[in-house]
């Protein structure tokens, strides 16, 4: 039997396994929006602190995961500068709280999504805008180069705090309200990252989607069709510049200040494992990337103080070159990742509709 | 004015001249058939016609227009639909959403990301699989198809936004003989809605077909005329006859 026979043989509808990229995604964002509860009903609150924040942290790392899952599950665009947005961001609102004071979170988050949006934008247009396809290693390098340059610039200007990078000492503020780290800004970016999870949902099984689907499989085909390929990819690049952008802004209060290797290579990289350790083209994967990995390591780092990297690395090997579509591909059929885009919830077979 | 005019068009790929100097004119309406023996420039020039290639001389208009440094992509959108000689459906999405890729493709993003269109064109994807007979396997991946029938899901795909001209590169290459009689009942009836260039090796084929037929051969035309004309012309039947 060949893939695509057992990938239609599992086609939704026929084998019940329709429902299970759904059922994950409920599962992973309920169990987000109940874990301070649980845990400070089994822990009280002082002893849940920890994990609280440390879980806030998680899921502003969310934000980088599902922006290079945009960037490469659906655009086919193997970003390595995804941190250049996230951490760029991130200098520019710091930056506004040291020198102008500003901390609402009504212009905090505007202008950290603007700030990924243009930056994603510009550095998409220079990649994507040749006569010719770019290839996968042009974006590649042109990406972390990008990345590469704004960890160095950040390391050498004085004004953005050099190797220190830049603290931001004033809270985040809704109206007059400060929103310290801990359990009010624990439900603000999980409060974000469900509105950019369900808009991005929204967008790759929208008619949208199913254009990306079709760059994802014959790129070179779709242009015959009459779609302006690099156009539909830039936009892509540019929304996960956005999303990016809104985790970094939110990240660096949160972690109250930011530093050069935020925008650079390494950070850039965390996304791409993130990404390929949870599996990309689902959105759910990358989440459940970061939360893995970094449950993994904080846990491991305890017991392990001398192994934990290796042990990591070497899981993530093993992920990576077994399970190409990640941990999510152990449970979602192919069909359903890349899923279907005709009218939703209709059995066409036993469709008597007249049109 | 000619729906498509093709002028003194040259292409060359290093010292080898693929197209010299080929002149072709398609009218509307008209089913215009191109064949030729191998390496004689048929697929060449149908590229060249689609954007997939770029001539280094000559004219190429559609409806006036000059077209010859266009892309693929504003060649579809100006009315312009190609089914390539390999088939080359989308294998990983249902055979319903090959057709729906296709029709959506002039419609701006913003509206394909609020899926303003889906409903709409509902009605439309199954009537075009309907009239290519595989409306059955709506739901099933194009990937999984019989080879015949992804080719009909190609032209089917080519044909769906309604193109002015269609440009088939050889349709049924690799097909059994009922599935070539059941793709020219599949095209005839086409002609009331759009002028065609097919491109074919078998002369059976698309003598029955084609208002006009040209010979290519060794990148220049050989011939142009009906089907009657091209069957009795003593070049073709030198050249080509003996060739193929």
């Amino acid at each position: 039997m060949t893939i695509l026979n057992r990938v239609a043989a599992a086609r939704p509808g026929t084998s019940g396994r329709h429902s299970r990229l759904l059922t994950i995604e409920i599962l992973v964002l309920v169990l987000f929006a109940l874990m301070p509860l649980v845990l400070v009903l089994i822990w009280g609150e002082d002893d849940s602190f920890f994990w609280v924040v440390f879980t806030t942290k998680v899921m502003l790392l969310s934000f980088l995961a599902l922006s290079f899952d945009l960037a490469w599950g659906y655009a086919g665009l193997m970003s390595f500068g995804q941190a250049l947005f996230f951490g760029g961001s991130g200098y520019v609102v710091a930056v506004m709280s040291r020198d102008l004071g500003i901390s609402s979170v009504f212009i905090i988050v505007p202008m950290g999504t603007l700030v990924g949006l243009i930056l994603a934008a510009l550095l998409g247009a220079f990649l994507l805008s040749g006569s010719k396809t770019p290839s996968i290693i042009f974006i590649a390098f042109g990406t972390l180069t990008g990345s590469y340059a704004a960890e160095r610039l950040a390391r050498a200007w004085y004004y953005l705090g050099g190797q220190n990078g830049v603290s931001v000492s004033k809270a985040m503020t809704i109206g007059d309200m400060p929103l310290y780290e801990g359990f009010g800004f624990y439900y603000l970016a999980l409060g974000f990252l469900l509105i950019v999870y369900i808009g991005c949902r929204f967008l790759v099984r929208s008619q949208f989607g199913l254009v990306l689907a079709g760059i994802r499989e014959r790129e070179e085909r779709i242009a015959f069709l009459g779609y302006r390929v690099q156009l539909t990819r830039a936009l892509v690049f540019a929304l996960s510049g956005a999303i990016a952008g809104l985790g970094g802004g939110l990240y660096a209060f949160h972690e109250g200040f930011v530093w050069p290797a935020l925008m650079g290579p390494l950070t850039s990289t965390q996304a791409i494992l993130y990404g390929l350790f949870g599996g990309v083209s689902t959105l759910i994967g990358p989440i459940i990337g970061v939360s893995g990995i970094e449950f993994a390591t904080i846990i491991l780092i305890d017991y392990l103080r001398d192994y934990w990297i290796i042990i990591l690395g070497f899981l993530l090997l093993l992920v990576i070159m077994f399970r190409p579509t990640g941990l999510v591909g152990l449970l979602v059929s192919e069909r359903e990742r890349i899923g279907t885009f005709g009218r939703p919830g209709v059995d066409r077979k036993s469709d008597t509709r007249g049109d | 004015m000619a729906l498509l005019e093709v002028k003194s068009v040259c292409k060359s790929y290093g010292q080898l001249k693929a197209l010299d100097k080929v002149n072709l004119n398609i009218e509307g309406q008209q089913f215009h058939g191109l064949i030729g023996p191998n390496g004689s420039g048929k697929s060449t020039l149908l590229k060249c016609i689609a954007g997939a290639e770029y001539p280094e001389e000559g004219i190429l208009e559609f409806e006036g227009k000059d077209i010859k440094k266009t892309s693929p992509a504003d060649r579809a959108r100006n009315g312009m639909s190609l089914k390539f000689q390999i088939t080359s459906v989308f294998n990983q999405l249902s055979v319903y959403d090959n057709i729906l890729l296709s029709l959506q493709a002039t419609q701006p993003l913003l509206r394909l990301a609020g899926s303003q269109s889906r409903e709409r064109l509902d009605s439309k994807v199954m009537e075009t699989l309907t009239e290519f007979r595989i409306e059955a396997r709506a739901d099933d991946l194009a990937g999984v198809l019989s080879h015949g029938e992804q080719q009909w899901l190609e032209i089917a795909m080519a044909l769906a936004p309604g193109p002015r001209l269609l440009l088939l590169d050889e349709p049924t290459a690799g097909m059994s003989p009922e599935e070539r009689r059941l793709t020219g009942e599949l095209l005839r009836p086409i002609k009331e809605r759009c002028s065609m260039l097919i491109v074919e090796h078998d002369l059976e084929f698309i003598k029955d077909l084609s208002d006009v037929i040209t010979v290519l051969d060794q990148g220049q035309v050989l011939d142009s005329g009906t089907p009657k004309q091209i069957e009795n012309s003593e070049r073709v039947k030198e050249v080509y006859l003996t060739r193929v």
